[in-house]
């Protein structure tokens, strides 16, 4: 059964906090699509070393997102891209989606 | 204690500022998305701890603690497991965080810091990796388009005043910064390197020959003025 994200991380860190919680979805909302956006342009032009510096900053949010197990997919597509391999990209693709779709509810 | 944040990420920065809310005893000062804001601020600001990522853009944490004469506490705050083991060469790092970092492990490092003393201080150097104080001193940072590129000051060889900027000539390549002869030449050894021109400095131990009002260094023929041959002649091992 595929992961589905939870805001379960962010609730721990709150302590009660709605503030931070509602700050925290903002920051996620907000960025998660311009790095989407530019993680699917440096993968167009090929410049994997730009791509894996986007997956580096999308993997912390994977992280937070509770997504453990595409957390740890996400550590090797990183280090594979930096290798000049972007097979994975596809289920890379997938969680982002989930990501994204969590996001917008 | 009063904390700085420093990360490129805004998640992860709202994440650290909660745990310290959260924790009671730190109170976050400021927050930079980037290392040269920082060090810029921790030039002229007096902190006690900063949580620091490694993996920014351009400038890691690891390249800002170098930068720094004495750097404070650091607590390093990063997604990368492996680096760990570097941290271990620099005496001001408390402590290693892997991201997401979670409430218990950060209340434990923030308890190793308040009972972490860096070794060292005072008028020494607070960083004992990559080096002794001696390296540091043979280290020039110069500003390039927001970062900070670290040059060997033996490797320079020339350095050229071109109206608002410095031409930097070292053995690997050239940099062209926006700063003046008078301020380089204040962080340049004076055993080392002498004004020949009001346009130049040389590196002493470079000299190929001297001829008349000039001096070969390298590849470049640069002129002496008549004020300065004297100190110039002054300061070679003449037969």
């Amino acid at each position: 059964m595929k992961e589905q994200p939870n805001i379960n991380y962010i609730k721990q860190l709150s302590g009660g906090d709605v503030e931070f919680e509602e700050k925290m979805l903002s920051i996620l909302q907000k960025e998660l699509p311009v790095e989407v956006e530019t993680y699917l342009n440096t993968l167009k032009i090929n410049n994997l070393q730009q791509t894996a510096e986007i997956v580096h900053k999308i993997k912390h949010k994977i992280s937070i997102l509770g997504l453990e197990k595409s957390y740890q997919f996400t550590v090797q597509y990183e280090k594979e891209l930096l290798e000049g391999n972007k097979s994975k990209h596809e289920d890379f693709l997938k969680i982002l989606n989930t990501m994204s779709d969590f996001l917008t509810k | 204690m009063n904390c700085l944040i420093i990360d490129d990420e805004s998640a992860a920065r709202a994440i650290v500022e909660q745990l310290c809310k959260n924790e009671g005893t730190l109170t976050v000062i400021d927050q930079f998305s980037n290392a040269i804001q920082a060090i810029k601020y921790l030039n002229q600001n007096d902190v006690d701890l900063i949580f620091l990522d490694i993996h920014m853009p351009d400038f890691t944490g690891f390249d800002l603690i170098q930068t720094l004469k004495n750097p404070p506490k650091v607590i390093l705050t990063t997604s990368d497991a492996q680096f760990a083991i570097d941290a271990f060469e620099y005496e001001c790092i408390v402590d290693y965080l892997v991201k997401p970092i979670t409430l218990p492990r950060f209340q434990k490092a923030i308890e190793k810091a308040k009972n972490f003393t860096i070794k060292n201080t005072g008028q020494e150097k607070a960083v004992t990796s990559k080096g002794d104080a001696k390296d540091e001193e043979s280290q020039l940072y110069i500003n390039i388009d927001r970062r900070l590129i670290k040059i060997e000051i033996p490797s320079i060889y020339l350095v050229e005043a071109k109206g608002d900027y410095i031409l930097i000539k070292t053995d690997s390549k050239n940099y062209t910064v926006h700063s003046t002869l008078k301020k380089i030449e204040e962080k340049l050894p004076k055993e080392l390197f002498l004004k020949v021109h009001r346009s130049y400095i040389i590196n002493l131990k470079r000299i190929i020959d001297i001829e008349d009002n000039s001096v070969l260094i390298a590849k470049d023929v640069v002129p002496v003025s008549r004020s300065n041959r004297s100190e110039l002649m002054k300061r070679l091992n003449l037969l």
